[in-house]
C-alpha cells in the first residue's frame, strides 16, 4: 500500500508539470497580456511606459525564459508576485480568499450529502411512485434554475419583504461592535443564502447518483438471496443495499475534493462573497498570469490528490479491491 | 472622490464600463431636490457607498481602475484640484505663477500641512513624487505627461518649480494628488512593495482604518486636515459586484449612495420608501459613445458619406432607447456646458432623405433593387465592432443597423471580448466601423486621438484621422495658457470635427447618484456632487452610526 502511494505521488510530478506547460502556453495565447489590459486606451500611455510596464512584469523576455522563471520559483513552493496593479503576491491573494470558499463548499456539500443521499435511496425503492417523481421535479428544478434569478427573488423575500436575513456580503456594518454570540449569529444569518442556494442547485447530481446506484444494486443477485433467505425487506434495503450503494459515493467525493476551492463568479457577485471564483475570473479577465497559474497549480494538485484519495478509500471501504 | 484621474483611463472594458457607470465625475447640476439647511452641520455619522470593484493599489500611480483613484483620492490631496466650475485651483499650492515664455511653473505651497504621521509635507515631497512617476522602475501608466519636463526644482520647503521642454497648458492638471508621495516614508524603498500600497499615509481629508479585500474599506476623518476636519467620521467603501443585489441593499438601507442605472432611476426608485428617504442627482457624466469609421477603408473616405450616415442616425431615437433619455446627444469631443464646448457646430438632424440625396451624389446606387446601394458593383455593407459585456453599446448598434438598412446600407454587428478587441482588432486596425466610447478630460487636450502623428501601433488615433488644420489647432491649445485662446482652437476643432464627421458623435450620459436624505450641504455644480465631500453633514438628530474610537 505505502509503496502504491509513493509511486502515485511521484507519478504526479510530471504530470504537473505537463499540466502547467499547456496552461501557461494557453494563457499566454489569449489575446492581450497584463500590460495591454492595464493600459489600452489610456490617452497617457506611452510607448516607452508600456516597455517600463513589459520590463516590469518580464514579458519582455521570450516565453521559454518566462516559464524556467516561473517554474524556477515554483520547485521553492513561490507562486511569484500578481501581475495585477496590486503586485501582490500570489499566495496572499489566494489565502485571504480561501477560507470564506471552503467554508461555504464544505457547508454546502455537507447539506447535499445529508439529502440527497437519502432522497435519492427512497426515490429508488419507491421507484416510480409520487415521491420518486416529485423529488426527481423537485431537484431538477433546483439544477436547471438559474442561480442570480433565485437568489434575487429570496433577497427581494427574506431580505427586503420580511427583513428576516441580510442581503449580501458575509457581516453587517456594526460586526465589530456586536457581542460575540450575536457575532456569530451575525456570519450565521449572512451565510444561510448563499449556502442553501448553491446546495439546491447540487442537489439533482448526487441524488440521481445514488438513485441510479440504488437501482442498479437491488437488482443484484445478493439481494434476491437475502429475500430469499427471508430477511425482512427493511433489513434487506437498509443492511445489504445501503452498504453498497454508498461505494460510489466515496469516488464522487474524492472528485469533490477539487471543487471545494472552486467557487461561482455569478453566484459570488450576487451574494457579494469575496471568494476565489471572482479572483480567478478577474485574473483571466486581466490577463493575472501569475495568479492564473497559481490558482491553476493549486487546483491540479488538488485534482490530483483528490483521484488518490478516491482510489485509496475506495479499496479500503470495499474489500473486492485490494491495490497490489 | 474628486475623479479628476478617473479621466485618465477609458471607460472600455466591462470593468471600465460598469465603473464609470457610478462614476462620480460629472456636469452641471440639474438637483431633482433641495439641498435644504435645517439644522447647523455637526460631526458624526457614516457614509456607505457601493461600488462594483474594489480597488486594487492606494498609491494612484501604481494604479488603473477607478476604485482605486476613489479612495486614494480621499487620502492624499495634490498641488492643483478642479473646483466646482471645473476652473484649476489650489490645493497643496496657494498659488503658482507661470513664466512670461509659458514654460515654467513656480508653485507656491501652504504651509503647515502634514502627513498623517505628523511630518511636514512640502516642496521635498512634490519632488520625491515626481521622481519616482519618471524614475524607469515605477510600473506607472501616467508617466506621459511628466516626461514633458525638461527641469523640476526644489526652490525652498514650499516652492517648487517646474519648467518644460515646450509651453504644455495640460500639464498643469497633471500635479494633483497622484504626483505628492510621503517622501520620509518611501525614500529608499521599492514602491510597488511598500505598505502604502495597502494602507496610505496621506495629507488628505480620509485616513484608511480598514481594507478587508472583496469586502470592504473603511475611511475614518482626518481631524488634522489641513482645510478643517470633515464633518462625516467615517466613509465605507462596499464592495458589491452585481448591481441588482446592490440596488437591494440600497433599498434595504444598508448602503447610502450609489449610481443608478436609467430603469432604476426612471422606474424602479418610485416607492415611497425612495422617496422619503433618498435624493437622486442627475448630471451629464464626462464621457460620450460614438461611432468611429476606419478612414483607411476606401469605403469611408469621402466625407459627404459619412455625413450621409450620421443623417441617417436618429440619435435621439438611440438616447431615448438606451439611455431612457437620460443623456444628451453628442456633437463633438466635449461635454454641453463646459467652457470648450461649441454649442453651435454643425448638427446632423435626422434626416433620411438628405443621407439618401448624398449617398446618391457620391454614386451610390440601388441598381439592382435588392435594397442594398452599390458602387462599382460592390454593395455597401461593412460591420461594427464593439465589446462584449456593454448592453448599451449593442443596442445602440442594433438601432443603427436598423437606420443604415432604410437608407440602403447593410451593416453586421461583431462583439468581441476585451482583450480580443483591442489587440486583434483596434490595435491592428483590422476594422471597418465600431462604436467606442471615450472619457472626456477636465482639460480640452486631444492630442492623442485626433493628431495625425498619433495614429501608429497602439495609439489612439486609430481611425487615422488626418487633418492639418485640426493638427495645428491641437498644438496651438497646448502651447498656451490663455483661456481664451485655448477656446478659440477648440472651438475651431470640433467646428472641423463636426463637418469632417470621422466620428458620429452619439451621446453623452447623465450620470445619476443617489444618496440618502440625511446627509446635507450637497451642492450639484459642474463639477458634479462630490467635489466638496468634505462639507456634507448630517445633523446630530439624524445621525445613523457612530464610530467609536
Amino acid at each position: 500500500m505505502a509503496t502504491y502511494i509513493l509511486k502515485r505521488l511521484f507519478g504526479m510530478i510530471p504530470l504537473l508539470f505537463g499540466i502547467t506547460i499547456v496552461s501557461f502556453l494557453v494563457i499566454h495565447l489569449a489575446p492581450g497580456s497584463p500590460v495591454t489590459i492595464q493600459t489600452d486606451l489610456n490617452p497617457k500611455m506611452t510607448a516607452e511606459a508600456r516597455e517600463r510596464l513589459l520590463k516590469f512584469y518580464g514579458l519582455d523576455k521570450p516565453l521559454h525564459v518566462q516559464y524556467y522563471n516561473w517554474v524556477k520559483h515554483l520547485v521553492t513552493f513561490d507562486l511569484g508576485r500578481s501581475f495585477a496593479t496590486d503586485n501582490r503576491p500570489v499566495i496572499d491573494k489566494i489565502k485571504e480568499r480561501l477560507p470564506i470558499t471552503i467554508f461555504i463548499n464544505v457547508l454546502s456539500l455537507f447539506l447535499i450529502l445529508m439529502i440527497a443521499i437519502p432522497l435519492g435511496i427512497l426515490s429508488a425503492v419507491y421507484q416510480n411512485s409520487l415521491f420518486d417523481r416529485s423529488t426527481t421535479v423537485f431537484v431538477f428544478i433546483g439544477f436547471a434554475i438559474p442561480t442570480f434569478w433565485l437568489a434575487l427573488l429570496l433577497m427581494i423575500l427574506f431580505g427586503i419583504q420580511l427583513d428576516w436575513l441580510p442581503i449580501s456580503g458575509l457581516k453587517s456594518v456594526n460586526y465589530e461592535y456586536l457581542s460575540a454570540f450575536n457575532q456569530l449569529k451575525d456570519r450565521a444569518a449572512h451565510l444561510l443564502m448563499p449556502v442553501l442556494l448553491s446546495a439546491f442547485g447540487g442537489l439533482a447530481g448526487f441524488s440521481r447518483y445514488s438513485r441510479s446506484n440504488m437501482l442498479e444494486i437491488i437488482r443484484q443477485d445478493y439481494i434476491t438471496t437475502a429475500r430469499a433467505k427471508g430477511l425482512s425487506e427493511s433489513q434487506v434495503i437498509y443492511k445489504h443495499a445501503l452498504r453498497n450503494a454508498f461505494l460510489p459515493i466515496v469516488t464522487i467525493l474524492g472528485l469533490s475534493i477539487p471543487a471545494l476551492i472552486g467557487g461561482s463568479v455569478i453566484f459570488e457577485s450576487i451574494f457579494a462573497i469575496p471568494g476565489l471564483g471572482q479572483l480567478f475570473y478577474n485574473a483571466v479577465m486581466g490577463r493575472d498570469y501569475s495568479l492564473v497559474m497559481g490558482e491553476l497549480v493549486i487546483g491540479a494538485l488538488l485534482t490530483m490528490l483528490g483521484n488518490l484519495l478516491a482510489d485509496i478509500s475506495y479499496a479500503l471501504v470495499d474489500p473486492r479491491i485490494r491495490i497490489k | 472622490m474628486k475623479n479628476i484621474f478617473l479621466v485618465f483611463g477609458l471607460l472600455c472594458s466591462i470593468f471600465f464600463v460598469s465603473c464609470e457607470e457610478r462614476s462620480k465625475a460629472p456636469d452641471q447640476g440639474k438637483k431633482e431636490a433641495q439641498t435644504d439647511r435645517v439644522a447647523p452641520p455637526a460631526y458624526g455619522d457614516t457614509i456607505i457607498e457601493g461600488s462594483i470593484g474594489d480597488a486594487s493599489n492606494l498609491i494612484a500611480m501604481l494604479a488603473s481602475d477607478s476604485a482605486s483613484f476613489d479612495i486614494a483620492g480621499l487620502c492624499y490631496n495634490g498641488l492643483v484640484k478642479y473646483d466646482k466650475d471645473l476652473n484649476l485651483v489650489g490645493d497643496l499650492a496657494e498659488s503658482w505663477d507661470i513664466s512670461a515664455d509659458n514654460l515654467t511653473i513656480s508653485f507656491h505651497l501652504r504651509k503647515g500641512v502634514k502627513w498623517q504621521d505628523g511630518v511636514e509635507c512640502t516642496a521635498h515631497d512634490v519632488m520625491f513624487g515626481y521622481q519616482t512617476i519618471i524614475s524607469p522602475n515605477t510600473p506607472t501608466a501616467y508617466a506621459g505627461d511628466f516626461q514633458e519636463v525638461a527641469k523640476a526644482e526644489v526652490i525652498d520647503k514650499y516652492t517648487f518649480r517646474v519648467t518644460y521642454k515646450k509651453p504644455f497648458a495640460p500639464g498643469l492638471a497633471s500635479w494633483g494628488s497622484v504626483v505628492v508621495l510621503p517622501k520620509h516614508i518611501l525614500e529608499g524603498q521599492d514602491i510597488t512593495k511598500s505598505s502604502l500600497t495597502r494602507a496610505p499615509m496621506g495629507n488628505g481629508p480620509y485616513k484608511l482604518k480598514e481594507w478587508k479585500t472583496g469586502e470592504k474599506i473603511e475611511l475614518v476623518s482626518n481631524h488634522d486636515y489641513f482645510e478643517g476636519r470633515p464633518y462625516v467620521d467615517g466613509f465605507v467603501y462596499k464592495i458589491i459586484p452585481d448591481t441588482a443585489t446592490m440596488f437591494l441593499e440600497l433599498q434595504a438601507g444598508n448602503i447610502d449612495f450609489m449610481g443608478l442605472s436609467p430603469l432604476q432611476y426612471l422606474r424602479q426608485t418610485k416607492t415611497k420608501t425612495f422617496q422619503e428617504n433618498f435624493r437622486k442627482y442627475k448630471y451629464l457624466s464626462f464621457t460620450y459613445t460614438y461611432m468611429g469609421f476606419n478612414l483607411l477603408n476606401p469605403l469611408f473616405q469621402d466625407k459627404r458619406v459619412r455625413q450621409a450616415i450620421s443623417y441617417a442616425i436618429n440619435k435621439n431615437e438611440i438616447l431615448e432607447g438606451v439611455l431612457l433619455g437620460l443623456g444628451e446627444v453628442a456633437t463633438g469631443p466635449y461635454k454641453p456646458g463646459t467652457w470648450q464646448y461649441n454649442p453651435e457646430v454643425k448638427a446632423f438632424p435626422f434626416d433620411p432623405e438628405k443621407a439618401k440625396a448624398l449617398l446618391k451624389e457620391t454614386g451610390w446606387a440601388d441598381a439592382d433593387g435588392d435594397g442594398i446601394l452599390e458602387k462599382n458593383g460592390k454593395r455597401f455593407e461593412f460591420t461594427v465592432i464593439l465589446n462584449q459585456g456593454n448592453n448599451e453599446r449593442r443596442k445602440t448598434g442594433e438601432i443603427i443597423q436598423r437606420r443604415l438598412t432604410e437608407v440602403g446600407i447593410k451593416i453586421k454587428i461583431r462583439t468581441l471580448e476585451w482583450a480580443a478587441f483591442i489587440n486583434e482588432y483596434i490595435d491592428k486596425k483590422n476594422f471597418e466601423a465600431t462604436i467606442l466610447g471615450w472619457t472626456i478630460g477636465q482639460d480640452p487636450d486631444v492630442f492623442d486621438i485626433w493628431h495625425s502623428s498619433k495614429t501608429h501601433f497602439k495609439e489612439l488615433n486609430f481611425i487615422s484621422y488626418k487633418n492639418e488644420e485640426v493638427d495645428r489647432l491641437i498644438m496651438e491649445g497646448r502651447h498656451t495658457f490663455d483661456r481664451e485662446k485655448r477656446k478659440q482652437a477648440y472651438y475651431r476643432i470640433q467646428e472641423i470635427l463636426a463637418e469632417d464627421q470621422p466620428y458620429v458623435f452619439l451621446y453623452v450620459p447623465y450620470a445619476l447618484p443617489i444618496i440618502h436624505m440625511r446627509f446635507r450641504g450637497i451642492e450639484p455644480a459642474a463639477a458634479g456632487i462630490t467635489y466638496n465631500f468634505t462639507k456634507w453633514y448630517v445633523t446630530k438628530a439624524e445621525q445613523k452610526y457612530t464610530i467609536q474610537p
